[in-house]
């Protein structure tokens, strides 16, 4: 079918195929870019929330035309349990700036449009497209790729596999090994549509404003998990995610999960009267920096979600997609120029510069974390919330008890969760895994 | 919660979608086996689509037609062999409108 010879094929039209089949066309290099959904987004989930800074150094002005929600002025983070919140608010009219710095975005809208850049940059683009097969040569360097359309092989100089989280033909081509359920969350999520009046009157934003609540606490049932809230334009992504291995354990259902989440004496009023359009799961590396892969080999790299870098802490995903994609590019033109060929010794070029970024640096800093979390996701996300709860609910209640014994009810209630020595080494750990 | 009143549920949400199916060509199949193990009782209650169910033999049989391709079914028995996945024909499968 396609007889040419690509100097790239890139596998995926998700955040991190984009932004290295863009940062190659755009030097020239000739692209192929390979996607199996029927267009670019059909197959991507995200909460979502764009970093402008990462898409700033791949699509300088992408604000004149990319499809943005609003523009995150507002950020609250709860810990909530079966009746209560307790949160931090942070709002700021700093975040109202000439160049916001973050954005809510609908994926299947926002990355039809970063497709479209990547032709107008020009690079072939090719839906519709499920690639099967990695193909190479006598000595094992990846050469090109097959796929289930009709035809032969499609050869490449190199290959960037950006096929996403479940990385299908990197894990069964060998390239690395199959994700553990304790290093992948499933996030579900629903599509909630309301009227923008609405949405601006409840969370009190105006304009293109915007305003995200992040929870952890019971609405995990005990495991380790987050739920989300983003307001969009005319709609608000309702969601919640915890990791499979515990969701195999304790038998969970996902969508009982959100279901109780939206019914949430905190959550309701927010999504009241709302029409759900959507209802989408997906999965999420959470593995951190133990769990990132070989970068790269003979005639291939990895990048974004299928090389697992996500960082779960500061919930930052599509912006490591984005700029792992651009590096892996950057790299690529780098030993093109040289006319060096697409080896594992040359392609290493790509880590040593991811591991200068921020991407590899954050995943480094909170390497302990995923453990950490996993290991206890009893107390950090049941236990605690709903000390946290108790001991906030004690304090601004007024009913006569002496302030003295508040407080001291409290402090018994801590110690008779946790224990003296539990709380200790709760809170040493989690500074260790944080600094 | 009853079983029924999720099952409903969940097809209720899933109604919401667009799906183009390939007919004839599931691109999940669950390997013939007497008793589940752990992991594929589990898809009953894990999978985010239910699309696996338990027949009245005690075995888990699985219609694909509402699945999102989410992966976690693969992640948890691709490599025990319970299961055959792969992604659906390029075109086919979910079609999310907004992800």
């Amino acid at each position: 079918m396609i007889n040419e010879e690509f100097d790239a094929i890139v596998i995926g039209a998700g955040m991190s195929g984009n932004a290295a089949a863009y940062t190659m066309a755009s030097d020239g290099l000739k692209v192929l870019q390979l996607e199996r959904g029927e267009y670019p987004g059909s197959k991507n989930v995200q909460g979502a929330i764009m970093y402008a800074n990462m898409l700033e150094k791949i699509v300088p002005d992408f604000r004149d035309d990319a499809p943005l929600e609003r523009h995150l002025v507002e950020q609250r983070l709860w810990v909530m349990d079966e009746t209560s919140h307790t949160g931090i608010h942070y709002r700021s009219e700093d975040f109202n700036e000439v160049k916001p710095n973050r954005y809510t975005i609908i994926r299947a809208q926002f990355d039809k449009w970063f497709s479209r850049k990547v032709r107008e940059a020009g690079a072939t683009v090719l839906c519709e497209t499920t690639v099967t097969e990695l193909v190479r040569d006598g000595n094992g360097k990846v050469i090109g790729v097959r796929t289930d359309r009709a035809g032969g092989a499609i050869y490449a100089d190199v290959v960037v596999l950006a096929e996403g989280v479940c990385g299908l033909l990197g894990t069964r081509g060998g390239l690395r090994k199959m994700l553990k359920p304790e290093a992948v969350a499933l996030a579900v999520k629903e599509m909630h549509f309301l009227p923008e009046e609405i949405i601006e009157q409840r969370f009190g934003v105006k304009g293109s404003e915007g305003c995200v609540i992040e929870a952890v606490g019971t609405i995990s049932h005990g495991m380790a998990g987050l739920g989300f809230l983003y307001t969009n334009k005319e709609s608000i992504s309702l969601g919640i995610g915890c990791l499979v291995s515990d969701f195999t354990a304790k038998m969970e259902s996902p969508y009982t999960l959100l279901d109780a989440l939206k019914h949430h004496p905190s959550i309701r009023p927010l999504i009241a009267g709302s029409e759900v359009k959507e209802y989408a799961a997906h999965l999420i590396p959470e593995g951190g920096y133990k769990a990132i892969p070989q970068l790269f080999g003979d005639g291939w790299v990895v990048v974004g979600d299928a090389a697992q870098l996500n960082n779960a802490i500061h919930r930052e995903g599509s912006n490591l997609a984005m700029t792992s994609g651009r590096i892996a590019a950057e790299a690529i033109i780098q030993v093109k120029r040289r006319n060096d060929p697409m080896t594992k010794r040359n392609l290493a070029l790509y880590k040593t510069m991811l591991d200068e970024s921020f991407v590899v640096k954050d995943l480094r800093k909170y390497k302990d974390m995923p453990s950490l979390l996993h290991n206890n996701a009893g107390n950090f996300f049941t236990t605690y919330p709903k000390l946290m709860s108790q001991a906030a609910q004690n304090f601004m209640r007024v009913d006569g008890t002496p302030k003295i014994d508040k407080e001291k009810a409290t402090t018994a209630a801590f110690i008779k969760a946790r224990s003296r020595l539990g709380l200790v080494s709760d809170a040493i750990r989690l500074a260790l895994a944080w600094r | 919660m009853t079983n029924p009143v999720t099952k409903f549920r969940v097809e209720d949400k899933l109604y919401q979608n667009r799906y183009l199916v390939d007919s004839g060509r599931p691109h999940i199949k669950v390997r013939p086996h007497e008793q589940p193990s752990a992991n594929l009782l589990a898809l009953t209650r894990v999978c985010p689509a239910k699309c696996y169910e338990l027949n009245d033999k005690g075995q888990v049989e699985i219609t694909a037609d509402g699945c999102m391709e989410c992966g976690t079914c693969r992640i948890l028995c691709e490599t025990s062999g319970e299961i055959e996945w792969n992604y659906p024909r390029g075109g086919f499968g979910v079609l999310f409108k907004f992800g």
